[in-house]
C-alpha cells in the first residue's frame, strides 16, 4: 500500500532522516519506534508531505507522490493523527471532525462518516458541541483520531498517540487502536511507548539517529536482546 | 417632556439603524484580522472604489442601479482577493508593523488613484429616497434598507461561517494554519477566499453608503476610524465583538448627538473609545485566543 525507499530528509542545515525504506502492506498495522530525536515524527510528516523529501521515493498504491502539494495527500487516502492532537482547540468536537471531512470526496458521505465516527467513540456524540480544547487529553486524542477517520482514508498515521496521556488513558488509547484495526484499517503508528505499542500492531521497524536499524514481526521485536535491554528495561 | 422622549426614541432607532450599517463595516475588516491576522488600514477606501464603481456605472454609463451595485459588489471582492495576493501575501512573515505600513501605502495610492481618475469634486448618484414617517418620528428609506440589507448579509456571513466546510475551514485556519493540509486544505486558497470575502462585504457597503453619501476621494476617512475603532472596540478579530461594539457606538453617536449637537455625537463615541482603551486594552470582548 505504501512504499517509502530511500527516503532522506531534514530542517535547513540539519538532517534527519538518512535513507529510510520502510513499506506498509493492505491491512497491517506497522509501528516506527525509537528513541526522542530519533527522526520518527520526521518520517511521518515526510510521508504527509509537510516537510520535502531531499531524496527517494514515495508511493501510494502504486502511484508516486513526492511532486503532490502537502494537502493532496489526504485525498490519497492517507490521513494523519499529528503530535499532540493538534485539534482546533475552540472549535466545537462536531466542528473538528467536519474539518477533516473537508475534501470533495470526504464531504458527499459527510453524515454517513460523522454516526460511523460517533459508533465508534460514543463520547465523542456526547460532547459534540463541546469545544475541543476544553476536553481531557484523552478524549482530545479520540476526537484527533475520529478527525482523521472522517476522510475515510486507506492508511492511518498516528504520531505519539499515547504521548502526554496519564496511564490509565495510555491503556484506553491502545483500546482504541485496536478497535481500528478490528474495522480493516492499515495503521501506521510512531510511538516511544515500545511495550505497549508492539502487542498491538503485526511488524515494527526500529529508527535511530534518522536510519533504520532493524525490523521484524513485532513478537521477534519484543524477544530480541537489543529492544529488550535498551527499551523494555530488562536485561 | 413628552417632546423630549419621542425625539430621544426617535434618536435611539437611528442608532439602531446606524449600527447595522457600521457593524456591516465591521464585519469585513474584522473578519480578514482574525484569519490572516493583518489589518487592512486601507479599508474604507476599498470601499470608496466601490462606491465610484457603482457611480461610474450607474450615472456615467447608465447602467440599472440592478446590474451596477452587484457588479460594484464583484470589482470589490476581486479587489480584496487582488489586495491579498500581490500585496499582503509578500509580506505575511513580515513583522505587523510593516504589514500595516504596506496597507497604509495602498491606502494613499487608492485615494490618489480615485483622485486622478475622477478628481476631487463630489460625486452624487442622483437617487433620493424618501423619509418614513412614524408618528411624530421619521426615518430615511436609504437608512432602513441599509440596516435591513447589513443584517441580513452579517446573518447570512454567519451562516457560512458556521455550517459550510469552507466557512470551518475559514474559523479553523486562525486557530492551527500549519495542520490544514493533513484536513487537506490548502491555506493560501483560503487567505484568498477570505479577502474575497471581506473585499464583497466592502462592496456590499459601498451600495449601502453610496445611497446616503456623495463620493469623492477622501471619504474613506469619515468612515475607515470609526470601523477600525469598533473592530478595536469589540477585540480585534471577534466577529460578535465587533457586531456589540457597533451597536454601542452607534448609540453614542446618536443619542450623544441627539443632546448636543450632531458632531458632539462622535466626539463623545471617540472619547468613550478612548476611556475603554485605558480601562480595557484588549477590547470590551477580548480575542480568545
Amino acid at each position: 500500500m505504501l512504499q517509502v525507499t530511500d527516503v532522506s530528509a531534514g530542517y535547513g542545515g540539519f538532517q534527519a532522516l538518512f535513507g529510510v525504506t520502510l513499506h506498509v502492506d493492505p491491512g497491517e498495522a506497522v509501528a516506527v519506534i525509537g528513541p526522542n530525536g530519533a527522526g520518527k515524527t520526521t518520517l511521518l510528516r515526510v510521508i504527509s508531505k509537510l516537510i520535502p523529501a531531499t531524496q527517494g521515493a514515495l508511493v501510494m498504491d502504486g502511484q508516486p507522490y513526492n511532486e503532490l502539494p502537502a494537502h493532496a495527500v489526504i485525498s490519497l487516502g492517507i490521513a494523519q493523527v499529528p503530535e499532540g492532537r493538534r485539534l482546533f482547540p475552540r472549535l466545537t468536537v462536531e466542528d473538528n471532525l467536519r474539518m477533516g471531512a473537508f475534501i470533495p470526496a470526504a464531504r458527499a458521505s459527510y453524515e454517513e462518516r460523522l454516526e460511523f465516527v460517533y459508533s465508534l467513540f460514543p463520547r465523542m456524540k456526547e460532547r459534540r458541541l463541546q469545544l475541543a480544547g476544553t476536553m481531557s487529553g484523552g478524549e482530545q486524542q479520540m476526537c484527533a483520531i475520529g478527525r482523521a477517520l472522517m476522510s475515510g482514508p486507506k492508511l492511518l498515521l498516528l504520531d505519539e498517540p499515547s504521548a502526554g496521556l496519564a496511564p490509565v488513558v495510555v491503556q484506553s488509547i491502545f483500546e482504541l487502536i485496536r478497535k481500528i484495526r478490528a474495522e480493516g484499517y492499515t495503521v501506521l503508528i510512531v510511538e516511544q511507548n515500545v511495550q505497549q505499542v508492539l502487542k498491538v500492531v503485526d511488524r515494527a521497524y526500529l529508527l535511530e539517529t534518522g536510519r533504520i536499524r532493524s525490523s521484524g514481526p513485532a513478537s521477534q521485536l519484543l524477544d530480541s536482546d537489543e529492544i529488550r535491554s535498551a527499551y523494555l528495561g530488562m536485561a | 417632556m413628552e417632546f423630549l422622549d419621542i425625539f430621544l426614541l426617535e434618536a435611539v432607532l437611528n442608532g439602531v439603524l446606524l449600527g447595522g450599517l457600521l457593524a456591516l463595516l465591521a464585519l469585513g475588516l474584522n473578519l480578514v484580522f482574525g484569519v490572516i491576522d493583518v489589518v487592512w488600514i486601507c479599508y474604507a477606501e476599498l470601499i470608496m472604489v466601490g462606491m465610484y464603481c457603482i457611480w461610474f456605472l450607474y450615472a456615467k454609463l447608465g447602467v440599472p442601479l440592478a446590474i451596477a451595485m452587484p457588479a460594484g459588489i464583484v470589482a470589490v471582492g476581486a479587489l480584496g482577493a487582488a489586495m491579498h495576493h500581490f500585496v499582503i501575501r509578500p509580506v505575511l512573515a513580515a513583522e505587523p508593523i510593516n504589514q500595516l505600513l504596506v496597507t497604509g501605502g495602498v491606502l494613499f495610492f487608492l485615494q490618489a488613484a480615485a483622485t486622478v481618475a475622477f478628481g476631487v469634486e463630489f460625486r452624487n448618484i442622483g437617487v433620493r429616497l424618501p423619509s418614513l414617517a412614524m408618528g411624530e418620528m421619521s426615518f430615511s428609506v436609504a437608512r432602513i434598507v441599509a440596516f435591513g440589507v447589513a443584517i441580513a448579509a452579517i446573518a447570512a456571513t454567519y451562516l457560512f461561517l458556521s455550517r459550510t466546510f469552507i466557512g470551518t475551514a475559514i474559523r479553523a485556519i486562525s486557530q492551527d494554519r500549519t495542520i490544514m493540509p493533513l484536513m487537506g486544505v490548502n491555506p493560501s486558497r483560503i487567505y484568498l477566499m477570505t479577502s474575497a470575502m471581506g473585499g464583497a462585504l466592502a462592496g456590499l457597503a459601498s451600495c449601502l453608503l453610496v445611497l446616503q453619501y456623495d463620493v469623492h476621494p477622501a471619504i474613506g476617512l469619515s468612515f475607515g476610524p470609526i470601523t477600525f475603532m469598533i473592530c478595536v472596540l469589540g477585540g480585534l478579530g471577534n466577529l460578535i465583538g465587533g457586531f456589540v461594539a457597533a451597536f454601542v457606538f452607534a448609540q453614542f453617536i446618536s443619542v450623544g448627538g441627539f443632546f448636543f449637537q450632531l458632531e458632539w455625537g462622535y466626539v463623545i463615541a471617540f472619547a468613550f473609545f478612548i476611556v475603554v482603551m485605558f480601562w480595557k486594552p484588549e477590547g470590551l470582548l477580548a480575542r480568545r485566543r
